[in-house]
């Protein structure tokens, strides 16, 4: 019995797990060897980090904003409206911070790696690493994946960082909540372990957009249109796995930091 | 006769598909050491392909490669890397690095051998560059280049390392004559000055005409012809004299 190889859909899906599993396989083993080209991290970090950082900064302000004021909207009418603040923040820091970073970068990131990628390997770049004995994964994966880990957590901290900036001022510039009470709310509730599920998010969310991203470019086939097709399938594929992954990671980070109290 | 120690390469047996079409059918080929053997066959049948699993680009389906007597054809990636290190390569359309200039794309196969001497490194660039006729163009992207000069920074690309072998994937397609005698010129040179195995994938039969020491023609995957060049051409045989002379069977 061939089951569950006998669908071609459960096939296909098997051999991208597989595909995925590898390229992970081997540019972990490519660091944990230290085969790191840290000129190329530093590039990367560069054009991954630094670059994404207005992307991110307008994200988390627009949502700090906007969340702030549609939960003032709701508390307001039970008068509850100081507790605005530590419901915005760990809203932010256990979610939306960490997941519309993932977003953004996997809209930007995610498509700028594979059509890069995708465009080398259509081009026959990658066959000329190959031919001058550089193993693609070294010199393309390792340095974005490495730059990926250390970038994407400082910048979900940073989207976390401006919405909470915004939060305040909507809600007590505009909507005139109490800013001691916003403040020390704020702070009362808002727990270090909050902050380090957001940045275990941010890594997590990291790994899938530089894998998915480099594995649809090194997979990339039929010149032009198949890097339009595959850097389409890079950012779709990398937000829907972010979204779907970010549950069971809410599930399983709730266990080791549960919600409430101190850490 | 040509004893099996003076074989820089042998391939035995060699098969591959692609989507259950059979491209070589057992291809057996001795590539002597410092000869140029010039590697003809019409298009679409196998000769790059050959190439590529020469340098482990592709796996062969089935069949044997010897380079320098080690065995290449089950190598994976890594493995392969010391065997690459030796062999150079010209792609088709030189496959330059395009976010890189002229002089990074020349350097990039000394500086990841570890070379950290700038001066060792420009001076190899420059050695290089004047080899192929391209003095003054190392600050150019790959994209402001004419195919013929794309051509010529891709095998200085390829030599800057001094390989034993160098494989050439069409190096006259689609240049002008006077260019593809200039790519000629320069695989002639390859050969007197650094005395550097080559193997060249063509159907232009003058290009064959001035590089070729040995000429094989592939033919329905296999080889039909292996002999020196005064051979190919006082053969009778229709099939290498319709090649020659590019003469085809279509009806008009």
């Amino acid at each position: 019995m061939n089951f569950p190889y006998s669908f071609p859909l459960t096939r296909a899906f098997s051999l991208y797990l597989g595909q995925i599993a590898f390229l992970v396989g081997e540019s972990f083993s490519s660091i944990l060897l230290g085969r790191i080209r840290w000129r190329l991290v530093l590039n990367q970090i560069v054009e991954i980090g630094f670059g994404s950082q207005a992307v991110v900064i307008i994200t988390g302000i627009f949502t700090g904003a906007v969340f702030t004021a549609q939960i003032f909207f709701q508390f307001n009418a039970l008068n509850m409206s100081s507790a605005v603040g530590p419901v915005v923040s760990i809203a932010l820091c256990r979610e939306l911070g960490p997941v519309l970073t993932g977003l953004m970068v996997a809209g930007r990131v995610g498509a700028a790696i594979c059509a890069e990628i995708g465009t080398m390997r259509v081009t026959q770049q990658i066959d000329a690493l190959r031919a001058l004995a550089v193993h693609p994964i070294d010199y393309l994966v390792v340095p974005r994946a490495v730059a990926m880990m250390i970038s994407m957590p400082l910048l979900v901290g940073e989207c976390i960082f401006f919405a909470l900036t915004a939060s305040y001022y909507v809600a007590t510039r505009i909507l005139n909540v109490n800013s001691v009470f916003f403040l020390q709310h704020m702070w009362f509730y808002t727990h270090t372990k909050d902050m380090v599920m957001a940045l275990t998010k941010g890594f997590v969310f990291a790994l899938i957009v530089v894998f998915v991203g480099c594995q649809q470019g090194l997979t990339t086939s039929n010149g032009a249109v198949g890097v339009g097709r595959s850097t389409t399938e890079a950012v779709v594929i990398s937000s829907l796995t972010i979204l779907m992954i970010n549950f069971f990671l809410t599930m399983g980070l709730n266990i080791i930091f549960p919600a409430g109290g101190k850490l | 006769m040509i004893s099996a120690g003076d074989n820089l390469i042998e391939v035995r047996n060699l098969r591959q598909s692609f989507s259950g079409q059979e491209i070589l059918r057992g291809v057996n080929l001795d590539i002597p050491r410092g000869e140029t053997t010039v590697l003809l066959g019409q298009s679409g049948g196998g000769k790059s392909v050959f190439l590529r699993q020469l340098i482990g680009l592709i796996h062969p389906l089935s069949g044997s490669i010897k380079i320098d007597g080690e065995e290449i054809a089950h190598l994976d990636e890594r493995q392969l890397e010391p065997i690459r290190r030796k062999i150079g390569m010209l792609f088709q359309d030189g496959a330059l690095f395009d976010s890189m200039t002229v002089f990074e794309n020349v350097a990039f196969p000394l500086r990841e051998r570890g070379e950290r001497s700038e001066k060792i490194v420009w001076e190899k660039v420059a050695r290089s560059l004047e080899l192929v006729s391209l003095e003054g163009q190392d600050q150019k992207m790959p994209s402001n280049l004419s195919g013929g000069m794309r051509k010529r920074a891709a095998l200085a690309r390829a030599i800057i390392t001094e390989p034993a072998c160098i494989l050439y994937d069409e190096p006259t397609a689609g240049l002008d004559p006077i260019v593809s005698d200039t790519i000629n010129k320069l695989i002639r040179r390859m050969q007197s000055q650094l005395k550097v195995t080559s193997i060249v994938v063509t159907h232009d039969m003058i290009s064959t005409n001035y590089i070729a020491d040995r000429v094989a023609l592939l033919r329905e995957g296999r080889i039909h012809f292996d002999g020196s060049l005064a051979d190919l051409h006082n053969s009778t045989d229709p099939v290498i004299t319709d090649f020659i002379e590019g003469r085809s069977h279509e009806i008009d």
